[in-house]
């Protein structure tokens, strides 16, 4: 199984490549290397942003059981 | 001495019941102020303390069932107001006030009981902000904690429903004896039963103090202290603050203000996702429009567009060195010319033809056109070439003489 990244931890890193690039300190080689990471923390992170399903439920009593129900 | 029958004898219980009577009637229901004392609850919950001033002290008594209502702590040496009646205990022979209310002298009960728990669990270290969970920065799924026809509920998901967002609503009464139960219970149901959501939104809308006690809580301030979930307390209006305020994990003024929390941290998140690769994109624009430019400048540079323009130009220096030189050649030439014309009129004041103008001549034996300075180097017949001033004359040789040299 791939390792999960996190969130916060793709966000950090792709700022730091932002930054990084943005400081024109890095060399073309480097750059393109850090275009294509930064790429897919790009993808990583708007795949996280978008994966979750607009719904809205509420908890109801069922006997002694509480179910979701869609408001 | 004093007749028999004039004494009236009366046995303790005659007597306590008299005083019993004349005091119950007497004093039936009153406020009483005073500082408490020995203050003990019992396991039966009744609590007994003393009240006391400089002066006296009161023995009283509070029955469970008001013991039970009482919000905040009474302490010893605290001042209170109580209302009650006085009662006498026949079988201690006591007597004493059943209150069955109290309130702090000074402040409102609540007041005192909101600084007291504040107190309490600060220096337990809840409110720490060491102990504080930050809030993920990508929100998905969201839990609600209110009640299920609050107006809270409803400003909550007006804003919350315009974002992709997972949201599950625990409905808990908010007021009430019984709220605090139900919002503790509904912290601790979310944190067993649904460990994914990001965020819990525990509150309520706004209203009386005594309405917005259940917030106040110690068992709720307690199942917000322990939810691994992190907690936006928001309750009542930006005025109200609350326990709950203090020991979750981020206080909202308001449950519009904690709903829009949520929803800007996803827009923001959204935005800031955008921004980046625009900045990327830009910078990829950038590098790749350099690296054109470069390219460019190369390819621009006249050894590729005008590939004999560097021989043009050797050449052209060295045409400027010709001229140069051509000119330097010229100069001198023109020094020269200057030179000759001196010289050849110095040297035409000592040539020879210009004595001829004086009436000499000059005479070259040909073939061999030497001139001839002596006659015995010639013989007859011989061709010669005479110069004169003007023009020259050719013959032929019919005599030689010799001359005697005179001296």
């Amino acid at each position: 199984m791939k390792k999960e990244i996190k969130f916060e931890t793709a966000l950090e890193r792709l700022e730091e490549i932002v930054e990084q690039l943005e400081s024109g300190e890095t060399g073309l080689d480097d750059s393109l290397k850090l275009f294509e990471e930064s790429m897919e923390l790009v993808k990583t992170c708007d795949e996280k942003l978008k994966e979750v399903k607009k719904k809205i439920e509420i908890l109801s009593k069922k006997g002694e059981k509480l179910t979701p129900e869609p408001l | 001495m004093t007749q028999q029958s004039q004494r009236k004898i009366y046995s303790v219980t005659e007597i306590t019941n008299i005083i019993k009577q004349t005091l119950e009637t007497q004093i039936q229901e009153l406020w009483l102020t005073g500082e408490i004392s020995n203050y003990k609850t019992y396991s039966s919950g009744h609590s007994f303390f003393s009240l006391k001033d400089e002066n006296s002290q009161i023995n009283a008594i509070m029955w469970n069932q008001q013991v039970k209502l009482i919000r905040f702590r009474p302490e010893d040496g605290l001042k209170v107001i109580v209302f009650g009646r006085i009662s006498v205990y026949a079988k201690r022979g006591e007597y004493r006030i059943i209150v069955d209310y109290i309130e702090p002298a000074g402040k409102g009960a609540l007041q005192l009981a909101f600084e007291q728990l504040k107190q309490k669990l600060s220096s337990e270290g809840l409110f720490d902000e060491s102990k504080k969970k930050p809030i993920p920065l990508l929100l998905k799924k969201v839990g609600i904690v209110t009640s299920e026809d609050g107006a809270a509920l409803h400003d909550i998901l007006t804003i919350l429903q315009q974002e992709d967002l997972e949201i599950l609503i625990y409905p808990a009464r908010v007021q009430g004896d019984e709220a605090k139960y139900d919002i503790s219970q509904a912290i601790e149901y979310l944190n067993e039963h649904y460990k994914d959501l990001d965020v819990l939104l525990v509150g309520r809308g706004g209203g009386s103090l005594e309405d917005l006690w259940p917030f106040n809580e110690e068992i709720v301030a307690r199942a917000i202290f322990s939810s691994k979930i992190p907690v936006i307390s928001c309750v009542g209006h930006e005025v109200d603050y609350t326990i709950s305020d203090f020991v979750s994990d981020m206080r909202a003024p308001t449950p519009t203000a904690a709903a829009e929390f949520v929803a800007r941290r996803r827009r923001e998140l959204r935005e800031g996702l955008q921004d980046m690769v625009k900045r990327l994109r830009n910078h990829l624009n950038y590098i790749s429009s350099n690296l054109t430019q470069r390219m460019n400048n190369i390819l621009n540079s006249r050894v590729f567009t005008r590939p004999f323009s560097l021989i043009e130009e050797k050449l052209q220096e060295v045409d400027d060195v010709f001229l140069q030189i051509i000119n330097s050649v010229k100069h001198l030439a023109e020094m020269k010319s200057y030179d000759l014309k001196i010289l050849d009129e110095k040297l035409k004041a000592l040539s020879p033809l210009n004595i001829l103008s004086r009436g000499y001549s000059i005479v070259w034996k040909l073939p061999e056109n030497v001139i001839i300075k002596d006659a015995e180097d010639l013989s007859i017949k011989d061709k010669l070439k005479i110069r004169l001033h003007k023009g020259e004359v050719l013959s032929e040789v019919k005599e030689t003489k010799k001359y005697e040299k005179r001296d």
